[in-house]
């Protein structure tokens, strides 16, 4: 009988595979037998190919064996691990749907650039995770292909839009699975599921092959169980790409030790994000958290991000407008659906009116108000300029201290259908998301406890741009000390 | 901030969608709610901030010019749902 592969770190798979203790194919078949085992309760797939996995997962143990035998050296990094992708990330072979009736069997013929460092690192692709439509939302109810369900509670969302990945991971579908963060896309359902991800600082991982949604925002990040474990897959979707002219051409950094304490590292609490309507629980594990680091060594201090609550109005001008512009493409001429009509304006009209869900032509309205004549400098130039105060507190504060540690969500995973008819209540979940986005900072989530229900509660660490090493080492030497990382869901499993 | 039905459709049409009705009523209702929210803004006062349209330090995106293998035609026209002649297939575009 195999192993239990659940209770495995990407560490530790990557270590087994690379001694011969077990091969990439019985990795990848007991967790897609996991995965068709847990799929009708959890929906986390939007597509799967267990055929080609399987074929892959071979092709990486004859690589693996060849690296045993002295015959091959050099053997890539990620070699067997088997991932899943979101379906936001174009993957040559799989459907890329976005979560969008509008992108309906839409098959991509490339690969985005981090998907393809992965492959050229061995990854396995088993399938595409479910999403809000085009990363729009924070609970994954806006997929059109139906919601996701929390694998610590099945009536309760995932968080979203990475709702698909986060669940996956949670629920030990996949040891791993790409995701992204336009406003808190990979944060907010890494707190609803209690996992570990990362929103990259902006330009670190090319946009190359990821469906725009707002392209000044947009990060490309990953999901796992573990800090060590996301740094570990981040390093090698790093990096400068000639397709990406917004990609940073910086050196990928170099984990740093973890055997030592954090003495010396400078923790900040923004008092803005312990505000009135937030769950107790949450501050409370927060709170927890840091008392932890500071047991470890870390210095704590008070730092205020005085423009925070203009966050939110910033952030549902600048993304809708850029989501209207960006998804203007999407007219029935080149890919995805098309509703016949005679001429070609009511072409674009009936297939753009069927194809986009509420949401997505919510933004779109909103964004091509915000951007039309007459309205543009009052909404769209305002909302540039306080991003600009927005960028500059996260400025000011680090010159105080490392980091920023703050809850991701007011509160814990919400119950499905409980913000559907109110979509300001629903942005409203990402207050504390929003601004890492907007000023371009790296944003790492994990779990730091539970609430009354069971439900995870999550903490981010901020830190200034391209300072992603110092996250992992400190998320690192707080799961070190605690286990929460490693509980299971156990309802379902 | 009230949004009008009028002024629902002018947008519905820039940005090319067929509404129903029932979405106008809506969209006319949560927009101007949203919009309420956003005029928040308005109280900053902003006349000496420069904007942030990238949140990186500006350089330059250019490279050599060197041709380099594109994607092969019938690969960019796998999914086009109408296609003639190694060419995308539109309605007429003039009535």
């Amino acid at each position: 009988m195999a192993a239990d592969f659940k209770t495995f770190t990407v560490e530790e798979l990557l270590a087994g595979l690379r001694k011969g203790s077990f091969s990439s194919y019985e990795v990848t078949s007991y967790f897609l037998d996991r995965i068709k085992a847990l799929e009708g309760k959890v929906h986390a797939f939007l597509s799967l190919d267990p055929e080609g996995a399987l074929k892959q997962a071979k092709l990486a143990d004859t690589a693996l064996a060849a690296g045993r035998d002295g015959k091959k050296t050099d053997l890539p990094p990620l070699l067997g691990l088997p991932i899943a992708v979101k379906d936001v990330l174009c993957v040559d072979g799989f459907p890329c749907t976005c979560g969008s009736l509008i992108l309906e069997g839409f098959k991509p013929p490339f690969n985005a650039t981090a998907v393809q460092h992965l492959l050229d690192a061995g990854v396995v692709i088993v399938g595409k995770t479910n999403m809000d439509e085009f990363a729009m939302g924070s609970s994954t109810e806006n997929s059109a292909y139906g919601s996701t369900h929390n694998p610590w509670n099945l009536e309760h969302v995932p968080g979203g839009s990475s709702g698909g990945s986060a669940a996956a991971v949670a629920a030990h579908m996949i040891p791993a699975a790409l995701a992204t963060d336009t406003g808190g896309s990979v944060r907010q359902p890494c707190s609803f599921c209690g996992v570990t991800g990362i929103k990259p600082t902006y330009g670190r991982v090319s946009r190359y092959g990821l469906i725009a949604y707002g392209s000044s925002l947009d990060t490309v990040g990953v999901i796992t169980n573990r800090a060590r474990d996301v740094e570990t897959i981040l390093r090698v979707m790093a990096g400068f790409d000639p397709r990406d002219a917004t990609t940073s051409d910086l050196p990928v950094f170099e984990p740093q030790d973890v055997e030592g304490d954090l003495t010396g590292l400078r923790v900040g609490l923004p008092m803005e994000y312990f505000i009135e309507g937030i769950q107790p629980a949450v501050e409370t594990a927060v709170k927890e958290a840091v008392k932890l680091l500071e047991a470890h060594g870390a210095q704590v201090l008070q730092v205020s991000l005085p423009h925070t609550r203009y966050a939110l109005p910033v952030y549902y001008l600048i993304a809708p407008a850029e989501a209207s512009a960006n998804l203007a493409r999407f007219d029935g001429v080149r890919y995805g659906l098309r509703v016949e009509d005679e001429s070609l304006i009511p072409m674009y009209l009936k297939t753009r009116g069927k194809g986009f869900g509420e949401e997505v032509k919510r933004r779109i309205m909103l964004g091509t108000y915000a951007l039309s004549a007459g309205y543009y400098d009052a909404y769209y130039g305002q909302a540039q300029k306080v991003r600009t105060l927005i960028k500059q507190d996260f400025e000011k504060a680090f010159e105080f201290v490392d980091v920023i540690a703050a809850p991701i969500a007011p509160t814990t995973a919400f119950k499905l259908g409980q913000h559907t008819d109110d979509p300001l209540a629903m942005y409203l979940e990402d207050v504390f998301t929003l601004p890492a986005n907007l000023a371009g900072v790296p944003g790492l989530a994990f779990p730091v406890g539970f609430d009354d229900h069971e439900l995870p509660i999550g903490m981010q660490l901020m830190g200034p741009q391209f300072s992603e090493a110092v996250l992992f080492k400190t998320a690192s030497v707080y799961q070190k000390f605690t286990d929460f990382h490693t509980r299971m869901p156990a309802g379902i499993l | 901030m009230s949004i009008s039905r009028k002024e629902v459709e002018h947008i519905a049409l820039l940005a090319r969608l067929e509404l129903s009705d029932d979405e106008i009523r809506r969209y006319a209702d949560q927009l101007s709610a949203i919009l309420d929210h956003v005029a928040a803004l308005q109280e900053l006062e902003t006349e000496h901030i420069p904007p942030t349209s990238s949140v990186l330090p500006l350089r330059s995106g250019l490279r050599e010019d060197e041709p380099l293998p594109g994607l092969a035609t019938d690969r960019a026209l796998q999914n086009a749902p109408d296609s003639e002649k190694n060419q995308f297939r539109v309605p007429p575009v003039l009535d």
